[in-house]
């Protein structure tokens, strides 16, 4: 089991393909993915790596997360997330992984939050139908209708949908496509929508559920240190966030 | 430009790079040489009408055209930039103050005339 990776989601677009077809993608940013700890069986319980993305200055943080970087001795990041691994793919703390650890073909499942739609109604929340328009239904259009029986069991089963708060929740999908990489930029194109809004951060890891293809990098693709791509990037210069914007993860 | 745009921008490139995308605009008539698969051979249909809307999205842009078969109107929406587009070719400048002409599909014939756009400024020197 390969770590996954932290990216950002981008937003959507589409590919052409060859055959006329078309392939709608989302566009993820995953950059300086660093590892910086580890879990072990012997001090956790269990194996995983904790990766950060989106380094971040020593001024932003607070002390506990300074101690912490500062004893693993790695740059400070902003968003850390773990990812459980089998043994033989730990990595050592402080390699930093590149975008081509995913190859175009195979199944990835992504994690994100989804937009939070505060407190919603039933029909929103739960595609209940509602009332009907007229026939003497008063107000309650938009209601929903029984919750359940009389005297026996004389309450309401636990569970029972009904309005409440509606997204910004964790949610994975699995089995995404990926279409193509770019290391230069960093950029996985998956197929398909993914949760969240754009900007969000989500977590990127092999399909669970599917086969892995052959030729995986393992245990995983990293980013060789002075690499003359990383400090040029002359394709796309302005993505850096020149209006001051902080557009790096 | 963002990395979206820059994406968009770079298969824009990859797509036009063979063929040229002409300049027209609604109220034109235009001739879409599509790339039709039949089996294993692929031939070319053409299909012509009238530009009747554009929208301009980058990659996403698309257009309308919108003719007359066999008595029944017909409209198709086109991705400008997808492959299966061989060429457009316009056939006729329409003059027209919409940008989006729906204003047709309840028109046929005499009422859905377009006058054709005169170019003033190339006679104007001569006079």
């Amino acid at each position: 089991m390969r770590t996954g990776m932290i990216a950002r989601k981008v937003g959507m677009s589409r590919i052409f393909t060859d055959d006329g077809g078309h392939i709608p993608v989302t566009v993820l940013r995953a950059r300086d993915n660093r590892v910086v700890g580890q879990r072990t069986t012997e001090r956790d319980g269990y194996v995983a790596l904790q990766i950060g993305a989106r380094p971040a200055k020593v001024k932003h943080l607070n002390r506990a997360d300074r101690g912490r970087f500062a004893k693993a001795g790695v740059e400070p990041v902003r968003k850390v997330a773990e990812f459980r691994v089998s043994d033989d793919a730990v990595l050592p703390v402080g390699v930093r992984i590149s975008v081509e650890h995913f190859v175009a073909g195979q199944k990835v499942d992504v994690t994100g939050t989804s937009k939070g739609r505060g407190f919603a109604g039933s029909m929103k929340r739960h595609n209940f139908s509602g009332m009907r328009a007229s026939h003497g239904v008063s107000v309650s259009h938009r209601a929903h209708g029984s919750t359940g029986n009389s005297q026996d069991p004389g309450r309401v089963w636990k569970g029972k949908k009904m309005a409440g708060h509606m997204g910004d929740r964790r949610v994975t999908v699995q089995n995404l496509e990926v279409v193509a990489t770019d290391a230069e930029n960093g950029l996985i194109l998956v197929r398909g929508g993914i949760p969240g809004a754009k900007e969000g951060w989500v977590l990127v890891s092999d399909a669970v559920k599917a086969d892995v293809p052959d030729g995986l990098p393992f245990p995983a693709a990293l980013v060789e240190e002075n690499r003359p791509s990383e400090s040029s990037a002359v394709e796309a210069p302005s993505e850096r966030g020149e209006d001051g914007r902080d557009a790096t993860p | 430009m963002n990395i979206l745009e820059t994406i968009e921008r770079r298969q824009i490139d990859r797509l036009t790079a063979d063929k040229a995308i002409p300049d027209f605009s609604p109220g034109d008539t235009v001739r879409v040489a599509l790339r039709v698969v039949e089996g294993a051979r692929e031939r070319i249909q053409n299909y012509e009408g009238v530009c009747i809307a554009r929208k301009n999205r980058g990659i996403n842009s698309s257009f309308t055209v919108r003719k007359l078969s066999y008595g029944e109107g017909v409209e198709q929406v086109f991705p400008l930039y997808s492959p299966r587009i061989a060429g457009i070719e316009v056939v006729r400048r329409g003059a027209v103050r919409r940008a989006k002409l729906y204003y047709l599909r309840g028109r046929t014939g005499k009422a859905a005339r377009i006058p054709e756009k005169r170019d003033d400024r190339a006679r104007k020197p001569r006079a």
